[in-house]
């Protein structure tokens, strides 16, 4: 009995851990991002705003982050001009996902200015970021 | 008997020292043969983990033996209006690629389809597209848009890996073609 009370309860443990340890780099930027001005960090404000569409010009007129990315974070993607396969977003369906603090700040300064044809404020990347990490 | 046991010994003996040598020996050789037939056929593989990761993401990373050195700078000085996309870098990242690009060029490649591409192109001109270099529009001249742009799978003649089932090795020649819903290509 003692056993399997251990057994499940390091089962339980396992995934727990591999959570924390993700979380803390989307925590350390969610923190920078307050310290830049953000308000609390809202998944829901992050979805609309993933599923917008913002005009542009030249080739690709209209442009959302679902263009490349789909609706579905859990699916793997397509970039739009290239055609080149893009993996899953969220953590859940690839865990390699939201471990790099860099290399978020990169894509974000690049795809926001693809998308929004800005760079996207403090307040807009802590709501993709709780998107991203646990879309609803 | 006891000089005949020892004699067959040494025999064996020796064998079994020389044998793996002369097959190790001949696997050096077979695996010569094989990198001069691509060095002479086609161009080097990217094998660039940074290159890869940077410039791979959005497309193939294109192997740097299919553009000159001068083309390269030319791309990496605008990346920030990269064919209509930011593909911005860090600096040190910048610098670490672009020494990778140039060294591994068109025109500082012995590859033969490297040379190809180098030799079809005007000293001052600089293309920034491979898509655009003379040596490239004449091995393609004859593919029909419907199997290219006019292709769902396809979509744009840069999709080098969409028909070109080995390109990500260097490998461009005919008998590693697979057009998406065509098949093979003969010339």
């Amino acid at each position: 009995m003692k056993n399997h009370i251990l057994i499940t309860a390091l089962v339980i443990s396992i995934p727990v851990g591999f959570t924390r340890a993700e979380s803390a780099i989307v925590n350390k930027l969610l923190q920078d991002y307050a310290a830049l001005g953000a308000a609390t960090a809202d998944a829901e404000r992050g979805k609309r705003m993933w599923e917008e569409t913002f005009s542009s010009d030249g080739e690709f007129p209209e442009r959302s982050c679902s263009s490349c990315h789909t609706h579905d974070l859990t699916r793997t993607g397509k970039h739009v001009k290239t055609n080149k396969e893009i993996k899953p977003m969220t953590p859940s369906a690839n865990p390699k996902r939201l471990t790099d603090g860099k290399k978020i700040e990169k894509w974000f300064k690049r795809n926001c200015k693809w998308t929004l044809r800005r760079e996207c404020t403090a307040q807009e990347k802590a709501d993709f970021l709780a998107y991203i990490d646990k879309p609803s | 008997m006891n000089a005949t046991l020892a004699i067959t010994a040494v025999i064996f003996t020796v064998g079994f020292v020389t044998l793996p040598v002369v097959w190790s020996d001949g696997d050096l050789r077979w695996n010569e043969i094989e990198e001069y037939e691509h060095r002479s056929t086609d161009v080097a593989a990217v094998e660039n983990p940074l290159y890869k990761e940077e410039c791979g993401s959005c497309h193939m990373a294109y192997p740097p033996g299919l553009l000159p050195a001068r083309s390269w700078t030319k791309i990496m000085a605008r990346l920030e209006d990269h064919f209509g996309d930011d593909a911005e870098l860090d600096l040190d990242t910048h610098k670490t690629i672009s020494r990778f690009l140039i060294k591994n060029s068109a025109d500082h490649s012995d590859y033969r389809r490297s040379r190809k591409f180098s030799r079809s192109i005007g000293s001052s001109d600089a293309p920034i597209r491979i898509s655009d270099t003379p040596y490239f529009r004449h091995e393609h001249d004859d593919i029909p848009d419907r199997m290219v742009t006019g292709n769902p799978t396809v979509k744009s003649i840069s999709q080098c890996d969409a028909c070109h089932t080995d390109a990500e090795r260097g490998t461009f020649n005919e008998h590693d073609i697979n057009i998406p819903g065509y098949g093979r290509w003969d010339d």
